[in-house]
């Protein structure tokens, strides 16, 4: 097993159908960026994480700068947002948006269709495991992204175990390549 | 009824000593003609009876699963890869596994429960007769409604509980059967099952509790129970310490026996881990509460017990181990359990003593009860002078131990909360225990880190230690198990409650697999005490509730009456008490709303769903019990909210609140199905957050039954709420206000331009006599 697909919990082993790692930031980026309609799902650990921009919420707002990226706050999180004065992101339960998007006839938070691919990111481990350990079994269609700094085995595609600087420079390329299209 | 009976009834006979008319001869029990109540439709009903009430409630609340595991690896076709859409050898479905294992969990805790009630019964039986009558709560005529609703039994004695855990165990055995390889296949009526499985363990619990109040004296529904105390300063170390952990009373009162008879209170500590110390303060509050289960593991590895007493469920099943760490003995009291030790059951008292006092046996099993008690005391005493000076945490300098350390963030992988047990290390290798010491309130003492630390470092003990002062000085007042909710409150409060008057009934339960430590359950339950919600709580969480104390140094127990009412903080008692929170709800139906009651489940449970705002929080749900109990709720229609580990049992049960048709139910007045909003909204709910669950269960009180000034309350604590925590007003209020007058009145403006914004208009979402079920509308159009 590469040391890039150690889980963040020791038992919280997926299989037999695992995560790909993406093999460096810029795929990811690449992948992020050429979706038609990209929705970045942020969890309630997005206050703890440190980032370039300060915390995941930061990074998070400053994504949206691109027009096609919708984001959608999980837990309370969205208090955050509009405290920073983002009154644009939407708030969802994680569980019901799971549902919502294991469902093909689901139009998106706008009702202008279903997402392509849905990114990730702060979450307590265990729940974005199970979150995405549903959708890979009833939402086959979707590409679902993890950017935690540990694997995710239950998502389609993972930046893997990496040190926290590096993850952070992984960030950082991520939404520079959002804000180039925006 | 019971097999076992016969019953021979002849109109008249001639004999020669004469001539006999009407002759009734009962050989067996005495069939029960004298409740006047007709039997209703559904007694003691089968796997399948009540079916359609379930597939009703799962159409609404829809399944969505989170497989834990995406294999099946039950038969020998296994192991089968069932991701995506592939099936297994046998045909199943992912949605199919996942559905059985919620029904195998909630099995096993109503079996676990039923067990439970069956021990206590036979020896309560041997001990009382079978003829001991039921009286378990003042003030009241409806002493067991799960039993009544269920099984159409009116239990008046311990005799009469036979009946009932007889059809829950022929139940659980059905279901379990329903779980093999090529049985049940769809997942929906696997859901049904679990519920079934729910509905059974509700009865095991009231039958668990009543004959536990009835017999051993516990309080009978007093709104005043005693106060007892909790934590670990409650305990002198330095005294003879018995620990007694689990939920089966009976070993720890024959304890409290021997201590009382003997005068020996003052002398020798007893003191409880988990629900079987909730039912020793109910039986006599002098016994001590240490605390719950999470506590489990800290306490023993401490070294303060001298000995250890284990009887059934939650307990470390490695606590031999942990045991000789310390150097003491244990008796295990449950062939539940009996860890691999001699069964001593019938030898002399005094050669067991001795045998447990050398160390010759590390621990012995003692099937009854009734010899626990001395061996207990005897052993607890001798062993208590043997150890000499009892050094507590010894472990030697933790700056020392954390030098080992090699960073590896084993430990934290290992933890269920991700704590930064490595940060604290590093910071403890130079002598700062603060980080240490800032774990102990947040570690919910599963041990696994210390399993992963591959220099097998004794972290949960050096985080004890770390805050040592603090945690040999804790104590908090709690006011002990009450049972059941008496006839009398309930007539009291059922009229607001059913028309929304008073906001809600929030029922905190659950073990205590916190997120982020114990101070989440006493914050939720002091949030709605505050809004004058009912709160009522059990077990573990009943525990931690008392473990915040304010500036003025109170807790909730000191600051709020115990009584079931508006503001009221109830404490029912242990795990199996949690029958009087959902029979307080039956009770609402049936005493304030005179719904029949007897074998009645599907009226009563679409009473409760559409005019009773009650919600289950078990914040910290960790076993396969919570599951059941929890599955007793869903059949009754009662939301439950769990914490963020609570999303480990693998399947919510969701509403949809922009799909109309879900939310249409018939008005009882003329049968018209009518639109009556998302309410409530979710049936079975993990939140990722304290605040998310604060703000759902606000939401989730409403009913649509409430009257205008009942909705206008609640709605006017669910946006306070959401306006605090989401820093907005809640972008769904349109589905919920039904006229202006719910528009709470202080709010008018503000709401109704909302509503204009979303094209809302009254009288849209109806306010009917709500029912789901077409037979109980009165007239037709």
């Amino acid at each position: 097993m590469s040391a890039k697909m150690k889980t963040g919990q020791t038992a919280e082993i997926a299989g037999p159908k695992k995560a790909n790692i993406f093999p460096n930031a810029d795929v990811a980026a690449a992948m992020i960026g050429k979706a038609k309609r990209p929705l970045l799902v942020v969890g309630s650990v997005s206050t703890k994480l440190e980032t370039n921009d300060g915390d995941f919420v930061d990074t998070a707002i400053r994504a949206m700068k691109n027009k096609k990226v919708s984001v959608v706050a999980t837990g309370h999180l969205v208090g955050e947002f509009r405290s920073r004065g983002v009154d644009n992101a939407y708030s969802m339960s994680i569980f019901v948006l799971g549902k919502y998007l294991s469902d093909p006839a689901w139009k998106g938070f706008d009702g202008n269709g279903p997402y392509d691919v849905v990114v990730f990111a702060a979450f307590p481990y265990y729940m974005e495991w199970l979150v995405e350990s549903g959708l890979k079994s009833f939402a086959t269609g979707l590409r679902t992204v993890s950017l935690e700094r540990s694997y995710q085995p239950n998502a389609q595609w993972s930046l893997g175990w990496m040190p926290e600087p590096d993850w952070r420079d992984a960030l950082e390329k991520i939404v520079s390549r959002l804000e180039e299209e925006k | 009824m019971s097999k076992k009976d016969l019953r021979l009834k002849i109109n008249e006979l001639s004999s020669s000593i004469g001539v006999f008319k009407g002759l009734d001869i009962q050989v067996g029990r005495i069939v029960d003609e004298e409740w006047e109540e007709p039997m209703g439709p559904t007694p003691m009903p089968g796997v399948s009876t009540l079916r359609d009430w379930d597939r009703k409630l799962l159409k609404r609340y829809k399944p969505f699963y989170m497989p834990f595991c995406d294999l099946c690896c039950l038969c020998t076709f296994g192991k089968c890869d069932l991701t995506g859409d592939k099936k297994g050898a046998c045909g199943l479905t992912m949605a199919g596994q996942q559905s059985r294992i919620v029904m195998l969990a909630c099995c096993i805790g109503a079996s676990t429960h039923a067990a439970h009630g069956r021990h206590m019964l036979e020896h309560l039986i041997e001990q009382y007769g079978r003829d001991y009558p039921l009286d378990v709560a003042l003030n009241t005529t409806v002493e067991a409604p799960h039993v009544r609703l269920v099984c159409g039994i009116k239990p008046r004695t311990l005799r009469d509980l036979e009946d009932a855990l007889d059809y829950v165990e022929t139940q659980i055995v059905q279901l379990v059967a329903a779980a093999h390889t090529g049985q049940e296949g769809d997942n929906i009526d696997f859901e049904s099952k679990a519920f079934h499985a729910g509905m059974l363990d509700h009865v095991a619990l009231e039958v668990a509790d009543i004959m536990q109040i009835a017999t051993l004296g516990f309080p009978k529904g007093d709104p005043e129970a005693p106060m007892a105390e909790v934590g670990y300063g409650t305990i002198d170390p330095q005294k003879p310490v018995i620990m007694c952990i689990g939920h089966n009373v009976l070993p720890s009162v024959d304890i409290i026996d021997y201590m009382m008879d003997n005068n020996l209170f003052g002398e020798v500590e007893v003191g409880g881990l988990c629900c079987t110390a909730h039912d020793m303060s109910r039986y006599n509050k002098r016994s001590k509460i240490v605390g719950p289960i999470s506590w489990q593991l800290k306490f023993i590895k401490a070294g303060i017990p001298d000995l250890i007493v284990v009887d059934e469920q939650c307990i470390r099943t490695d606590v031999m181990d942990h045991a000789k760490e310390i150097g003491v003995p244990v008796i295990a009291a449950s062939e539940k359990s009996c860890l691999g030790l001699p069964d001593r059951t019938h030898d002399p008292v005094n050669a067991i003593i001795d045998d447990l006092v050398s160390g010759r046996e590390p621990g012995v099993l003692l099937i009854e009860p009734d010899k626990v008690g001395e061996v207990a005391v005897k052993t607890a005493i001798e062993v208590r002078k043997r150890r000499g000076e009892k050094k507590l945490f010894n472990i030697g300098e933790i700056s020392e131990l954390a030098a080992k350390c090699r960073a590896c963030m084993e430990c934290v992988r290992a933890c269920p909360n991700t704590l930064p047990v490595m940060d604290a290390m590093t910071a403890a290798k130079e002598g700062d225990y603060s980080l240490l010491a800032g774990l102990n309130d947040l570690c919910v003492g599963c041990g696994r880190c210390e399993s992963a630390c591959p220099v097998d470092l004794p972290v949960i003990n050096m985080i004890a230690k770390a805050s040592e002062d603090n945690l040999l000085t804790e104590k908090y007042a709690i006011r002990v198990g009450r049972g059941a909710i008496q006839d009398v409150e309930i007539r009291e409060v059922g009229s607001p409650i059913v028309f929304g008057e008073i906001p809600g009934v929030v029922a905190l339960v659950g073990c205590a697999n916190y997120p982020a430590g114990y101070g989440d359950v006493a914050a939720i339950a002091e949030e709605f005490l505050k809004r004058r919600f009912i709160v009522v709580t059990s077990g573990c969480s009943a525990m931690n509730i008392a473990m915040t104390k304010d500036e003025d140094g109170l807790n909730l127990y000191e600051k709020y009456p115990g009584n079931f009412d508006a503001g009221g903080l109830v404490n029912v008692g242990s795990c199996v008490a949690n029958a009087h929170i959902t029979g307080a709800a039956i009770k609402i139906a049936n005493i304030f709303a005179k719904r029949p009651l007897r074998a009645n489940y599907e009226e009563i449970a679409d009473y409760i769903h559409n005019r009773v705002g009650a919600v289950g929080i078990a914040w910290g749900a960790m076993s396969q019990k919570a599951a059941a109990i929890a599955a007793g709720c869903w059949r009754l229609g009662i939301p439950v909210i769990v914490g963020p580990h609570g999303s480990k049992y693998r399947r919510m049960l969701l509403g949809d609140k922009t799909n109309e048709d879900d939310w249409k139910i018939y008005n009882a007045r003329d049968g018209e199905k009518v639109y009556v909003g998302p309410v409530p909204e979710h049936l079975f709910y993990a939140a990722e957050t304290l605040e998310e669950a604060l703000v759902l269960t606000a939401k989730l009180a409403m009913r649509p039954n409430d009257t205008n000034k009942g909705r206008a309350v609640k709605l006017s604590h669910y946006i306070d709420l959401h306006k605090k925590h989401y820093g907005a007003m809640p972008d769904d209020l349109h589905l919920f206000v039904r006229r202006a007058q719910d528009v709470p009145f202080t709010m008018k403006d503000e709401i109704m331009k909302i509503l204009e914004a979303k094209g809302w208009e009254e009288d849209r979402i109806a306010s009917p006599d709500p029912t789901l079920l077409d037979r109980m509308v009165r007239r037709r159009g």
